[in-house]
């Protein structure tokens, strides 16, 4: 306001001594009306703008949702699009903030014993299904000992760890473990382990379940709808748990298939939201710059995309570390971040996001340096033909858009300043994922997620036992090392939080001299939504939450 | 009327072999493209094992050897079974079925304005013939012809949704609008006015340089100057005689584009998020949905054949003098 301080920086009278009302009476008075003038015009209620402003109750959001998933039922399928849909429509027990602490969900306080070997669970009250039925703790005990190991593979593994779980009340549940497993409490994320409705699938062919086309959850928003091709529609659950929750009418996930109509969309406002990679990198700078456009790439700690370049070691020259080390070397990270990515990402140092839990920054740097590279292969006695080739390898395009595209031509181009030619090898996604799980590829592109603890989705990765033909996410390098694999089993049973660092920091040093994988970027995806959009990213799994808090301004305001 | 139902009888023998050859053709191809929708099902899931892997083989009846399963195949589409999605978990006739209407909208609609528009303009252009109307016309097709459809699709998309906000920029109805009777019409009208715009052009570039090229080929012959000298109008010696002449080319080549139209749209549709088979069958092919993209292959197949079984009756319709054989 600075004309009220100009005013006020005035004196009231012309001179001092006592005050000469009558002299100074008509700018006394001006000022005087003006004052008062301003005051009025600030006590009127402000526009709807300020931070602190009622929620609003209503409307309808719309998010892109690509690719359409096989089915909405999470228990059965947890890739992103089926998560984005699914994870409105059904709860797990716990939530976890941006620091991956949890929060309650479906449980409201749980305890874990001294020795970490039980974990009990208080259950929400008043809780029900969305056709009425009512949500006790016979759910969880189906979910988690019949229905998840027979369909998740990821759940499977966790609770490969569980001896037994028993629910002493309706609003109870007590997991018993083999052994101690300090990254338990991180696995109950709603796509983790999703809570299933046991009235409907127990006793039954969880597959061919005739309510499958009907998803059933305790979540704020319900199934309504599904045009295949087209749209999903979900509605408000009127008798959801948490009072006066969820604050929309409707949600509607649009199926666009096409990258450049993904982005008019949002320009044009016909979508609100985007997430993790509908809109590519090379697209976020142009939409960010629109006014009424936000980007944000908060609510992906949870998954903590990993990326690096997986090389087959069954091969020489692969199999020798100090070719993988040269080529961590020849390799530039921070151009990688900022001409292939857009900035979207940060430079990964090792195994471990840091965003993800007991991440260890004190390991050995790949700082761009080709001259340490050739120095490296000069050591392994690869010396440069007439053309200047020290080595050939076939790398195969990772076909997961145009970006990783891009970053395969850059690869081949840095590569080739230290004498290594890649041949590039393009395919389709199955053709991709057949290769790689067959071991049938030199080296290629890869993003893993990590779910928050090594123990959950790192050592996956790394260990001997994981090496697995014809399976994904699995250690495809043929990599070993024994002391790598017991440092792993003994973190992941380590109560004590600072031994379980130490061993985990241990496992961190010794993999980043190996170079089993070449780190790259930790991914950094772009949620991109409407300003009209609020409460958006509350928690690690950002737009795959229930959408509960979300609320948005309606047209008129 | 005999020789109709002979011919027609002697064709529908023959469409049976090639849609046998059909059948076995694309059964085998698909299977030599690498991966298989298990595979794609657990790389999309962000997390394997081989139990999760084995499981979906299994229930995808993969595990069978490949001639028992192209011969149980085979005996099911003989008796008007397509199949089952394992992925969608819905028989295949329901999805193709569902998303037929929006393809047959589109490309019939962009096939009769093409036609519609193409036989105008080539008329037009030939009856100017090296006058500017038809360098305009001919330049005109030639852009249309050689520019590539989602160029034009995405720039239409651009002038008249982004710039203009005219049209909305995809998608076969408003999302949520809840129309009814003729609003919905109306909706999903203006919904189909860039798609078919951008599908039509291409087609209607062909169908002009055909017609004209045709057209001005009769113009030269006897029966046309003898009209004239009769005294009929131009005009009506173009509609009366020289057209129906004019027209089996045109014909031929709007036979053989409506088959492919049937299968042919999917740029327009990924461009426009158009819930067409176009769509489905691209979709089908990346997750390696074999019944889905045989099912796909199937009915487009019938409808291509189908096309031609018409074309060939129009012809002896719109020329006597061509007998069915």
């Amino acid at each position: 306001m600075p004309i009220l301080g100009r005013i006020l920086e005035q004196p009231l009278v012309s001179r001092p001594g006592p005050l000469n009302v009558a002299r100074g009476s008509a700018a006394y008075l001006a000022t005087i009306t003006i004052m008062a003038v301003v005051l009025l015009i600030l006590s009127m209620p402000l526009p709807a703008t300020a931070q602190t402003e009622d929620i609003s109750r209503g409307g309808t959001l719309k998010v892109i949702l690509q690719p359409e998933p096989p089915t909405l039922i999470l228990g059965l399928n947890q890739q992103a699009p089926t998560q984005l849909v699914a994870g409105k429509m059904y709860e797990g027990l716990l939530r976890y903030d941006f620091d991956l602490n949890p929060m309650p969900s479906l449980a409201r306080k749980w305890e874990i014993s001294e020795d970490g070997m039980t974990y009990t669970f208080h259950l929400e009250e008043g809780v029900t299904w969305h056709d009425g039925e009512p949500f006790t703790s016979k759910d969880i005990v189906f979910t988690t000992t019949k229905f998840l190991p027979e369909t998740h593979p990821r759940a499977r593994a966790i609770f490969s760890n569980v001896e037994t779980v028993t629910a002493p009340d309706d609003q109870t549940v007590v997991f018993k473990l083999k052994k101690p497993f300090p990254a338990f409490i991180l696995t109950f994320e709603v796509s983790s382990v999703p809570i299933m409705p046991a009235h409907i699938y127990e006793n039954t062919d969880y597959l061919n379940n005739d309510m499958n086309n009907q998803p059933i959850g305790t979540g704020p928003f319900k199934f309504e709808s599904w045009e295949r091709g087209s749209n999903i529609h979900l509605v408000r659950n009127e008798n959801y748990w948490q009072e006066g929750k969820p604050y929309l009418d409707d949600i509607y996930f649009l199926s666009i298939p096409d990258a450049a109509s993904r982005a008019l969309a949002l320009e044009t406002g016909q979508v609100d939201v985007s997430s993790f990679n509908n809109i590519e990198p090379f697209d976020v700078p142009r939409l960010s710059a629109l006014p009424h456009l936000e980007v944000e790439t908060k609510g992906y700690e949870f998954v903590a995309p990993m990326m690096w370049i997986e090389i087959n070691h069954r091969e020489a020259p692969s199999d020798d570390p100090r070719f993988r080390q040269a080529i961590s070397y020849a390799l530039d990270r921070e151009f990688i971040r900022d001409n292939i990515f857009f900035g979207l990402g940060r430079v990964a140092t090792g195994p471990v996001n840091s965003v993800t839990t007991h991440y260890e920054s004190d390991v050995r740097k790949y700082d761009y340096d080709p001259d340490k590279a050739i120095a490296l292969l000069d050591e392994m006695g690869l010396e440069p033909d007439s053309d200047g080739v020290r080595a050939s390898v076939e790398f195969m395009v990772m076909p997961y858009g145009e970006t990783f595209t891009r970053l395969a031509e850059y690869s081949r181009q840095a590569l080739s300043k230290v004498g290594i030619d890649l041949s590039l090898r393009s395919t389709d996604s199955a053709g991709w994922a057949q290769a790689l799980s067959n071991w049938d590829y030199e080296m290629t592109n890869d993003f893993v997620y990590q779910y928050g603890h090594p123990a959950l989705g790192v050592s996956r990765t790394y260990v001997c036992d994981n090496i697995r033909k014809g399976v994904l996410f699995s250690n495809t390098m043929g990599y070993c090392n024994k002391e790598v694999d017991k440092l792993f089993a003994q973190a992941a049973v380590e109560n004590d939080a600072e031994k379980r660092q130490a061993l985990y920091s241990k496992a961190q040093q010794i993999l980043v001299d190996d170079v089993p994988v070449i780190w790259l970027l930790e991914m950094e995806f772009p949620t991109i939504y409407n300003t009209r959009v609020h409460n958006l990213t509350t928690t690690a799994i950002g737009t795959t939450e229930t959408f509960a808090d979300v609320w948005v301004e309606q047209q008129g305001q | 009327m005999v020789k109709v139902a002979v011919f027609l009888g002697h064709r529908l023998v023959k469409i049976a072999l090639i849609m046998l050859a059909i059948v076995i053709i694309n059964f085998s191809l698909i299977r030599m493209a690498p991966g298989d929708p298990a595979i794609v099902m657990a790389g999309e899931a962000g997390a394997s094992d081989e139990q999760y892997v084995e499981q979906l083989r299994e229930r995808f009846g993969l595990n069978d050897p490949l001639p028992q399963q192209l011969a149980s195949y085979v005996l099911q589409v003989a008796q008007g079974d397509l199949g089952y999605s394992y992925r969608q978990r819905r028989p295949v006739a329901d999805i193709v079925l569902e998303r037929l209407p929006a393809t047959l909208l589109l490309t019939g609609i962009a096939f009769i304005f093409a036609l519609a528009m193409g036989v105008l303009l080539g008329s037009l252009a030939a009856m100017k013939a090296g006058r500017w109307a038809d360098t305009v016309i001919t330049t005109f097709s030639l852009l249309s012809y050689a520019t590539p459809i989602f160029w034009v699709g995405l720039m239409l998309i651009l002038l008249f949704s982004v710039q203009l906000g005219w049209l909305p920029a995809f998608g076969y109805a408003s999302i949520g609008g809840g129309f009814q009777g003729l609003k919905h019409v109306a909706d999903v009208a203006a919904h189909l006015v860039l798609p078919v715009l951008t599908l039509g052009l291409f087609y209607m570039a062909v169908y002009a340089r055909l017609t004209r090229s045709s057209v001005l080929e009769v113009y030269d012959m006897d029966f046309v100057k003898t009209a004239r000298a009769k005294g009929i109008s131009e005009s009506r010696v173009m509609y009366f005689h020289v057209l129906r002449n004019a027209s089996l080319p045109v014909l031929t080549f709007a036979g053989i584009q409506a088959g492919h139209l049937i299968g042919g749209s999917i740029l327009v549709e990924t461009v426009f998020a158009w819930p067409g088979i176009g769509r489905l069958a691209f979709d089908a092919l990346l997750q390696r949905d074999y019944q889905v993209l045989l099912g796909v292959f199937i009915i487009t197949s019938l409808m291509v054949l189908t096309f031609n079984i018409i074309t060939d009756l129009l012809y002896s319709v719109i020329d006597p003098r061509i007998e069915v054989a």
